[in-house]
């Protein structure tokens, strides 16, 4: 534990009465200051890690600890943590100035004082000038604002906002995440944020925990995750991904699609089977039999920025392939990529062997 | 021909509240301006602001408003632990069942109950209190109407809580608010409107109790209810019973009125 740790998880199992548990054995710290994002699929427990750290629940075992203090039994009115809650849950029989104002009268703070933390809560949301509104005359992003400003203006350690952009369109949601992201840097607390949204993780987060029935399958930084993905659930979840089964010839080379390629992963044992990945946007379109691998086009899908094409090669494997180059279905087109590109998964490992593994012979690889 | 149809349909319910709610109210305002020999005066409206009816009037009030308060006091908390039981359905039938047993066989099980030689009287025996006298007074009259009326008082209260959302509470608690502040600030504020519903469920017909009065509480309890029936069915001044009861028609419509009006200014 470094100093910097505002939260510790240690062990943390939890269970709704005599059901199974929703959570089991999670450990992880967090520190002060950085923007980390809850990612995993509906119904993983991202909610119950947030309700855990808020004081909603307590854990069935382990302990969570805030600023190296021990919490499982402080009431939630007693935590330096704020909620921005799903559905917003603004007060109704409130009108705006009041909502925000809420957590500073039970301060018992000085109306001027209230008068102006509210003013400049309102001003960080934009939102300014609508403190006499009430809560039904605003649209869903401007409660959205509201929830957010009723929050920060306690002034809490951490902020904890339960995936507030997915009620949002697309055009406000993209909005919303640049602000949130500008927001956290203007106030220098940690925010933890929960989306099942993998793309929202990537694009805003300092550290994402990637979570899966209850456990952390991984945590780290956006790139790590997006290109050394542990297994083949954090592989497919963190954007699209061609995933295929291959044999380790020994480090540095394996085997898969009928071939063998050069690789940069070491520390397997010959002959072991692994899956690799390969991103499709790190595929590049040749002509057939120039590239390393020669696949027949089944679809093609115009996406805007760039084509998605669809193939499939001899031995059956589909590859999905983003190319700014356009391809016709049913012609036969090469792929090529670089050594780099593949990315080997070990079965069932941990994520400390992981890591351990990745800095041990991925430099080795990169020198060779 | 869409409002024809439509028109169609309401004359039933039109028919109804022209027979037996305008009808009566007429009839009531018509017997309130004939004196005892059947002329035209103003001299029910002159006796009724004399002090004996307005004493009877304060009293209706005062015992109106101390059922009303007792069986909130009762049910907000009841109501409360019922939408956190497990079969909130079970339970919730179970209270509003004994609403569904005549009143005046519940006015008789009490007689049975507070009698000289009944259970409460017995129990207070064995625990070395002696026997008291419980029938025909204030505390059995107002018990006695405080338990009929608590179903009234409970549903809408029950209804209001099950509507409020969990999150809120969680919300008020995160922002740093102790279990009463909570309810003070978030859970009663939202409640009002079933607590008002409540209220006037219970007030209103409190006024005008009379079958309880005669009975738990032996007629020390004279309220405007017990006035209009003697009138009419003792007395036989029927101008007096009806100025009575033009009085309470319109002490009704002004509550309803008066809480009617804050609930949608409050919710609209
Ligand atoms: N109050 C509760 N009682 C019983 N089970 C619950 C309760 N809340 C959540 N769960 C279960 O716990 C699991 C995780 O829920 P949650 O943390 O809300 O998931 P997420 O927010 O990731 O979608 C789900 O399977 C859900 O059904
Ligand atoms: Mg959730």
């Amino acid at each position: 534990m470094t100093d910097s740790t505002i939260i510790r998880f240690d062990k943390v199992t939890l269970q709704y009465d005599g059901d199974d548990a929703v959570l089991s054995d999670v450990s992880f710290e967090i520190e002060h200051g950085k923007f980390y994002t809850l990612l995993g699929p509906s119904g993983c427990g991202k909610t119950t890690i947030l309700r855990l750290i808020a004081g909603f629940i307590q854990p069935t075992q382990g302990d969570i600890y805030l600023s190296g203090r021990r919490i499982n039994d402080v009431p939630a009115n007693k935590r330096q943590v704020n909620t921005v809650f799903q559905d917003y849950a603004l007060f109704p029989h409130l009108n705006v100035y009041e909502n925000v104002a809420f957590g500073l009268r039970i301060k018992k703070m000085k109306q001027a004082a209230i008068d102006a933390k509210v003013k400049e809560a309102l001003r960080f949301v934009n939102l300014t000038g609508y403190e006499n509104r009430e809560i039904r005359e605003m649209s869903g992003g401007q409660r959205q604002r509201v929830a957010i400003a009723r929050a920060i203006v306690n002034e809490p350690e951490v902020l904890l906002l339960d995936e507030p952009l997915s009620a949002l369109d697309l055009k406000l949601r993209t909005e919303m995440q640049v602000e949130l992201r500008e927001l956290q840097r203007r106030l220098g607390i940690t925010f933890i944020f929960v989306t099942h949204d993998q793309e929202e993780a990537l694009a805003m987060s300092d550290e994402i925990f990637v979570l899966n029935q209850g456990r952390i399958e991984q945590s780290g930084t956006p790139t790590d995750i997006y290109d050394e993905p542990i297994n083949r659930f954090v592989a497919d979840f963190i954007g699209e991904s061609n995933i295929l089964p291959a044999v380790m010839v020994r480090d540095y080379l394996v085997e898969f699609a009928g071939r063998e390629f050069e690789c940069v992963d070491g520390g397997f044992h010959p002959g072991e089977n692994v899956e690799i990945v390969i991103r499709p946007e790190d595929l590049e379109i040749t002509a057939p039999g120039e590239g390393k691998l020669k696949i027949r086009v089944d679809s093609l899908l115009f996406r805007g920025v760039h084509y998605e094409i669809v193939g499939s090669d001899e031995d059956g494997n589909r590859w999905l392939v983003h190319s700014t180059r356009k391809a016709k279905v049913g012609d036969e087109i090469g792929l090529d990529f670089e050594p780099e590109a593949i990315h080997i998964m070990r079965f069932g490992e941990s994520e400390e062997d992981f890591d351990k593994r990745i800095e041990e012979f991925t430099e080795v690889g990169d020198e060779d | 021909m869409k409002t024809n149809s439509r028109n169609l349909y309401l004359i039933p319910y039109a028919a109804w509240i022209a027979l037996f709610v305008v009808a009566p109210i007429v009839l009531i305002v018509y017997y309130s301006f004939r004196d005892i020999e059947g002329n035209w005066s103003l001299s029910n409206y002159a006796h009724f602001f004399t002090p004996v009816y307005m004493r009877m009037t304060l009293s209706s009030f005062w015992y109106a408003l101390l059922i009303t308060l007792f069986s909130l006091l009762v049910a907000y908390p009841t109501a409360y632990l019922l939408t956190k039981a497990k079969h909130k359905q079970l339970w919730l039938l179970l209270i509003i069942l004994p609403s569904w047993v005549n009143l005046l066989l519940k006015a008789y099980a009490f007689i049975g109950l507070f009698g000289t030689y009944g259970f409460a009287n017995a129990f207070l025996e064995s625990v070395g209190l002696g026997r008291q006298q419980i029938l025909f007074t204030d505390f059995s009259f107002v018990f006695v109407s405080v338990y009929i009326f608590i179903p009234f008082m409970l549903l809408p209260i029950f209804n209001s809580l099950e509507e409020l959302n969990p999150t809120l509470i969680q919300a008020a608690r995160d922002l740093g608010a102790s279990p009463w502040t909570t309810f003070r600030r978030v859970v009663f504020p939202l409640t009002i409107d079933g607590v008002k519903s409540g209220c006037q469920a219970v007030f209103i017909p409190a006024l005008s109790l009379f079958m309880i009065t005669r009975l738990i509480a032996g007629n020390r309890v004279i309220t405007l209810g017990t006035a209009i029936e003697q009138h009419f069915l003792v007395t036989q001044d029927w101008g007096m019973g009806a100025t009575i009861a033009v009085f309470l028609v319109i002490v009704m419509a002004v509550i309803m009125a008066v809480t009617g009006r804050r609930r949608r200014g409050a919710r609209g």
